[in-house]
């Protein structure tokens, strides 16, 4: 076996290594084995690399290398877990950037007239994405570091103006395979940074990092773009990989918050929120986020301490036998549960206690509202099974509600709040609840004793 | 490069959008954002294109931009794995809850640094704030 199939042979165990880190990414068990298969993957690529025959400046390459890890290394150490969303917008960006600067070099370096016309596409596609990628991710970093205002920034015509550049850029990549100048092709690369910056302007608040993604597949498909420019096989697998799987994850996390990708893209949420947020009690089309029973297990599975608020719907579905058994099962993993008892909870006051009891339920889990309240800023996860008026802060915050004044719980001060519902109904008193448009709330639909029964499956099988 | 080999790059091109799209399924929304670090530090492979660009370029030009290049992939690469595993420490065994005080964890600030880790300011990506309070009263 030669040296040039050894090479090529470490780029497949790469490859390979690549797509075992996506799949154990997706699992809370193996996620982070995940990385690290991910990153001996890139260690052996990149080790290979430098046994490349044809290669020469391999003191100039350790030395750019060196500038890197010098940079890379503390930011990504050293950076607050709360920054870490902007983070991944800026690594990602500058594989935008290199992959664009790649496409650029080998164009450059080719005879003029000597490619072909597929070469010039591959070569304009890893430019413009590339360098969308890197200008898009530098404003979505500016936005979640604060350096900018994180609200969309909207003017007239912008849509029209995205549409004009982005008409542009088309129009002149078929003037350059028609006849590539360098002029031309740097034009097409400004233009690809304006539209990158010009195309995140009206994105933001909490669909930044939903761009982020969309960004991360960009880059990914801008990486497979340079792996044919350089006949890289390595970099077309992983590229593609990225530019696939992160699309479907951007999918992912647009339905997780209850909303399509084309209406985050397009929509500029901030203005539709501070439309709404006046109208009081309307909840119109305004997104909620759902989950998966699989979710809300990990959710509830890797907490510290859940208080679960147990209502109405949970005696209906006579659920108190699965909330015991889910609450046994989380105790077991070393999570604090317990139940906040609101004095109306159920339809007389103390019929929860006796239900409750029934189910064989410590009486020491049972706490009385008073007793509960203080706990919910330190609870990871407010579980509100069949509860609505009781954990309404209407009753807190709006004096004009029926409900004005009620005692509730303070289920809104936790951490997360997921909410076992039945429907999007509003609950006894007939009042719209804000707690389920909370963006740190959760739905989980359906009957309460079926989702709690989901619940339970799900965790064993975690 | 012969009409063969380009199409050999497309049947590769292909495949792997498919592997792309099958490897990950029914990912819990508590993982989206480490999945997204993930998948950014492996894109970071352009640092392989990169030092292939710098070793062969013919001017200064090439030399220049191969050179930045590999500055910016390195980042890539390094930011990538390192932020990704970060994350996912959030993830790792937990402690029994012997010696917890009821109410530990109230506005302590060891737990400040884990809130929104998987998140956003704005709690937006993931639904999940803080799953984990990292590390704090166990």
């Amino acid at each position: 076996m030669n040296l040039d199939t050894g090479i090529r042979l470490a780029y497949l165990i790469a490859a390979v290594c690549f797509i075992l880190a996506l799949k154990a990414l997706s699992g809370p068990k193996t996620a982070r084995a995940g990385n690290l298969i991910g990153a001996a993957g890139m260690a052996l690529a990149i080790g290979m690399t430098f046994a490349t025959p044809s290669l020469s400046r391999f003191g100039l390459m350790v030395g750019a290398m060196a500038i890197g890890v010098v940079i890379g290394l503390p930011a990504a150490r050293l950076v607050k877990m709360t920054a870490m969303p902007q983070m991944v917008a800026a690594f990602n960006g500058v594989g935008g950037g290199a992959a664009a600067l790649i496409a650029l070099a080998e164009f450059v370096k080719a005879t003029p007239g000597s490619l072909a016309v597929y070469q010039v596409v591959e070569v304009l596609f890893g430019i413009v994405v590339g360098s969308v990628s890197f200008a898009g991710s530098a404003v979505a970093f500016a936005k979640l570091q604060e350096l900018m205002t994180g609200r969309p920034i909207t003017y007239p015509g912008q849509q029209v103006l995205n549409g004009v550049v982005a008409t542009g850029i088309l129009g002149l990549a078929i003037a350059a395979c028609l006849s590539p100048h360098n002029w031309l092709i740097a034009v097409i690369g400004i233009l690809g940074l304006l539209f990158g910056i010009a195309f995140v302007l009206p994105i933001g608040g909490a669909d930044v990092p939903v761009l982020i993604s969309l960004l991360n597949s960009f880059t990914g498909l801008a990486v497979a773009a340079s792996g044919f420019v350089l006949h890289s096989v390595v970099l077309v697998v992983a590229g593609t990989l990225v530019g696939a799987s992160g699309t479907l994850l951007t999918r992912m996390m647009s339905a997780a918050m209850g909303r399509s990708l084309p209406n985050i893209l397009f929509s500029a949420f901030g203005s539709v929120i501070t439309a709404t947020a006046g109208a009081d009690g309307t909840s119109g089309d305004r997104g909620v986020r759902s989950a998966t029973a699989e979710d809300v297990a990990v959710l509830l599975a890797y907490s510290q301490k859940v208080i679960i608020v147990p209502g109405y719907g949970l005696a209906v579905a006579q659920a108190q036998h699965s909330a015991r058994e889910l609450a046994d099962l989380l105790q077991a993993r070393g999570v604090e549960v317990f139940y906040a008892i609101h004095p109306v909870a159920g339809r007389m006051p103390g019929h929860m206690n006796v239900l409750l009891a029934e189910a064989n339920v410590p009486y020491d889990e049972l706490k009385e509202m008073d007793e509960a309240n203080p706990e919910f800023q330190s609870a990871d996860v407010a579980l509100v099974v069949g509860a609505n008026d009781v954990v309404n802060p209407a009753a807190k915050n709006s004096p004009g509600s029926p409900i004005y004044g009620m005692p509730i719980l303070a289920v809104d001060e936790a951490r997360n709040i997921v909410f076992l519902k039945r429907s999007m109904r509003p609950g006894f008193a007939g009042i719209d609840n804000e707690l389920l448009f909370d963006p740190k709330t959760t739905l989980l639909f359906g009957d309460a004793k079926d989702s709690l029964t989901k619940l339970v499956a799900a965790i064993k099988a975690l | 490069m012969n009409g063969g080999d380009i199409l050999t790059l497309v049947t590769v091109f292909v495949l792997a959008a498919f592997v792309g799209f099958e490897v990950i399924s029914k990912v819990p929304s508590i993982l989206h954002t480490p999945l997204m670090s993930g998948t950014n530090a492996v894109h970071g492979v352009v640092l392989v294109g990169a030092m292939v660009v710098l070793g062969q370029a013919q001017g200064t030009v090439e030399i220049v931009l191969g050179f930045i290049a590999v500055v910016l992939a390195t980042l890539n690469v390094v930011g990538g794995f390192v932020v990704t595993d970060r994350m996912l420490e959030m993830f790792k065994g937990r402690q029994p809850k012997a010696g917890r005080r009821p109410g530990a964890a109230v506005g302590s600030g060891g737990t400040g640094g884990a809130d929104g880790s998987l998140s956003t300011p704005a709690g937006g990506a993931a639904p999940v704030t803080s799953p984990v309070a990292e590390g704090s009263g166990s």
